[in-house]
């Protein structure tokens, strides 16, 4: 991975992520609902953009199609310099494989499957040699601070640990971007910080591409960019003034309780999805 | 993805729900046990004939009259009087192919002896029929041609008979009533059990075909003949010549019936055979039914899988897995149940069979060829009723899967 080829917003060329005219439009007999109504859009790399909106507002849509798990209806989109368009499931299989990882707000791990086979299952589907995804897998873990915990069932974990093992999933196979769907929407604020805070780390230390999918006015400050969706259009796209930096904010949140309090990046954060949300900085 | 990569991940999918795999196995369990057990029980069946058409020799011929129609109608076994004493002589001389025959006339009656009594048949016959036959005389012995040529009253008793008028007594020496008329045991058979058609063999007299002719039937003529040809081979090509001298002897013209009936012992192995054959086939069928059975219990169970699992096959989808993937997947957790199931049937078929082998001393034969077709027809169940489930998986939009609640 590049280290620091960050760009701004106007990618130009660099654009690992361009759309054009996008249109998505769900046909449901008789009344058409246009989600996306023609959306252009240039992200660099190294960028960590925030999109957010209501419900309705086409978030998921374009979140869906940035992802290609979904195709434009109109339009075209340009993935790291592919025309990725008119590609066929099996294409856009590789391809979310290989140059995409998914954070999702629910996590999505496989049930009664560890932490390590759950962060190699991409690895799996790219026809990595076993000892080869073991190896990749501790060492994205590693990265997201859960080495000790790879023989963990979700069940076993905290829902910011759960998280973590996501994001350590969607790094396994070096992708170009990371997607986050809501990935703190059912995260205490603490934990959601601190997830935050890997997330930054991934994009300043490796330059990694980030684009997240939130409602949250206060997440959408750790980013460096955020694109608001109106009615499948965009409403107003900005720099983040004043950007929160996760490593500073944290200090600042009360301290996680519980026997298994320790600096997050080394490990466990306990699980307090019910504790009553902090005012976030 | 690899197949091994795709049979582990199966695997561990089915480990998961321990119970409900081997519950969806069962059907397949039950059915491939069933085939199995049903095809040992039927060859062992086959072989116990077989057994039965070697003790009665494979190079007997028989020979009957009857079948003939004389005005039309058509008689039956033996009714017809057309075969003689000197037909079996000129088969002996003009066929060499045949070794020996022995004439036979048959008759029922009561059998007494003081205060027991027995209904049974009565077979006159000459002495060389004991050998034609292959059957020994256990005690005692048989009657002699002297006695035949003289019509004597002598007889040798099946060991139903035998053991029917003298329980707990040798009847060797002691006097028996046929009818009005008294007859000295000389010997008793050895059993020989159930004939292929399944009547007893041992519930009969058997005395000088003389002697049954003149003085129980009343009869000049002789109702079949049992000869042995030179080689089991010779039996089969014997026909034809005995066939083409009975009719010239009987003066039958070209088209007309024949009034009698040649039938060898091949002939009578492969009829039985053949019925075994059916009978195996019938039963496999139905057993069969068992393992189509099965075969829904797994697409039932499978469709629950999918359903369950639509989450985590989004997820599969997000990181990568293509509709091949999945597809192949569900398939190889279809077919893993099924095999497995096919196997542990196969293990129950042949514990099964051995213990009929055991508890019923009816022998059983362990048919390979049923079990290679077992094994893959469990697999073809597995691929056959995964297919639609799988193919429902691959076929998931991974946006919804992955919102699926």
């Amino acid at each position: 991975m590049e280290e620091q080829q960050a760009q701004s917003g106007e990618g130009g060329a660099w654009a690992v992520i361009r759309l054009e005219e996008v249109a998505k439009t769900y046909d449901l007999g008789e009344v058409q609902v246009h989600a996306l109504r023609g959306v252009s859009l240039e992200i660099g790399r190294g960028e960590f953009v925030a999109i957010m909106g209501a419900s309705g507002s086409g978030k998921s849509t374009l979140m869906n199609i940035l992802g290609c798990l979904d195709k434009p209806t109109r339009g075209r989109y340009f993935l790291d310099g592919v025309d990725v368009s008119g590609m066929s499931k099996a294409e856009l299989a590789r391809i979310r494989n290989r140059k995409l990882g998914f954070v999702f707000q629910q996590f999505n791990l496989l049930s009664r499957t560890s932490a390590l086979e759950n962060v190699e299952l991409p690895t799996v589907y790219a026809g990595i040699a076993p000892e080869e995804r073991t190896r990749r897998a501790r060492e994205a873990l590693a990265r997201v601070g859960l080495a000790e915990r790879e023989g963990h069932y979700p069940s076993q974990l905290s829902g910011g640990q759960q998280q973590r093992v996501a994001i350590a999933r969607a790094l396994v196979n070096k992708p170009q971007i990371v997607l986050a769907d809501e990935p703190t929407g059912n995260l205490d604020s603490r934990t959601s910080v601190e997830i935050m805070d890997i997330l930054q780390r991934l994009n300043e230390e490796q330059g990694l591409t980030v684009v997240i999918v939130t409602h949250e006015a206060d997440i959408a400050h750790y980013a460096k960019r955020a694109i608001e969706f109106r009615d499948g259009r965009i409403r107003r796209d900005r720099p983040i003034e004043e950007r929160l930096i996760a490593r500073e904010v944290l200090p600042t949140l009360p301290a996680p309780e519980g026997p298994e309090a320790e600096k997050p990046e080394a490990g466990a954060a306990p699980a307090k999805d019910a504790a009553p949300v902090a005012p976030r900085a | 993805m690899d197949f091994l990569n795709t049979f582990r991940i199966a695997l561990r999918a089915l480990a998961r729900n321990k119970m409900r795999s081997s519950l969806t196995m069962l059907g397949i369990v039950i059915g491939v046990g069933a085939v199995i057990a049903v095809v040992s029980i039927g060859q062992g069946a086959q072989y116990l004939v077989q057994q039965g058409i070697q003790s009665m020799g494979t190079n007997a011929v028989f020979i009957a009259a009857g079948s003939g129609r004389p005005g039309g109608a058509r008689m039956g076994f033996w009714a017809v009087k057309s075969l003689t004493l000197e037909d079996l002589a000129a088969i002996l001389r003009e066929v060499p192919l045949i070794r020996q025959a022995a004439p036979a006339v048959i008759s029922r009656g009561q059998v007494v002896y003081q205060n027991q009594n027995w209904n049974t048949s009565i077979l006159g016959t000459a002495p060389n029929y004991f050998d034609i036959r292959s059957w020994a005389v256990q005690s005692g012995t048989a009657f002699t041609q002297e006695e035949v040529d003289y019509a004597a009253n002598v007889c040798v008793l099946g060991t139903t008979v035998a053991n029917m008028l003298f329980p707990g007594e040798s009847p060797i020496g002691k006097t028996v009533r046929i009818g009005n008329l008294p007859f000295r045991v000389v010997g008793v058979l050895e059993s020989k059990g159930q004939s292929v058609m399944g009547d007893d063999q041992d519930d009969r007299i058997f005395a000088p075909y003389s002697t049954v002719q003149k003085k129980i039937s009343g009869i000049t003529w002789i109702q079949f003949i049992n000869a042995s040809a030179v080689t089991p081979e010779a039996s089969v090509a014997a026909v034809r010549p005995i066939t083409a001298l009975l009719r010239e002897r009987h003066h039958i013209r070209a088209g007309e019936d024949d009034d009698f009936f040649v039938r060898t012992q091949s002939e009578v192995a492969d009829l039985a055979n053949q019925t075994q054959s059916v009978m195996t086939l019938l039963l496999g069928s139905i057993a069969s039914v068992s393992l189509l059975v099965g075969g829904i219990g797994i697409m039932n169970i499978m469709l629950v899988s999918v359903t369950e699992r639509t989450r985590e096959i989004g997820v599969r989808m997000a990181v990568g897995a293509t509709e091949g993937d999945v597809q192949s997947q569900f398939l190889i957790e279809a077919v893993t149940l099924s095999m497995m199931g096919g196997l542990a049937g196969i293990i129950a078929g042949l514990a099964g069979s051995a213990l009929i082998s055991s508890l019923l001393n009816w022998p059983t034969m362990i048919s390979l060829k049923a079990i290679i077709i077992a094994a893959i027809f469990s697999g073809a169940v597995g691929i056959f009723f995964g297919y639609y489930p799988a193919r429902k998986a691959a076929q998931l939009d991974p946006i919804e899967a992955l919102r699926y609640e």
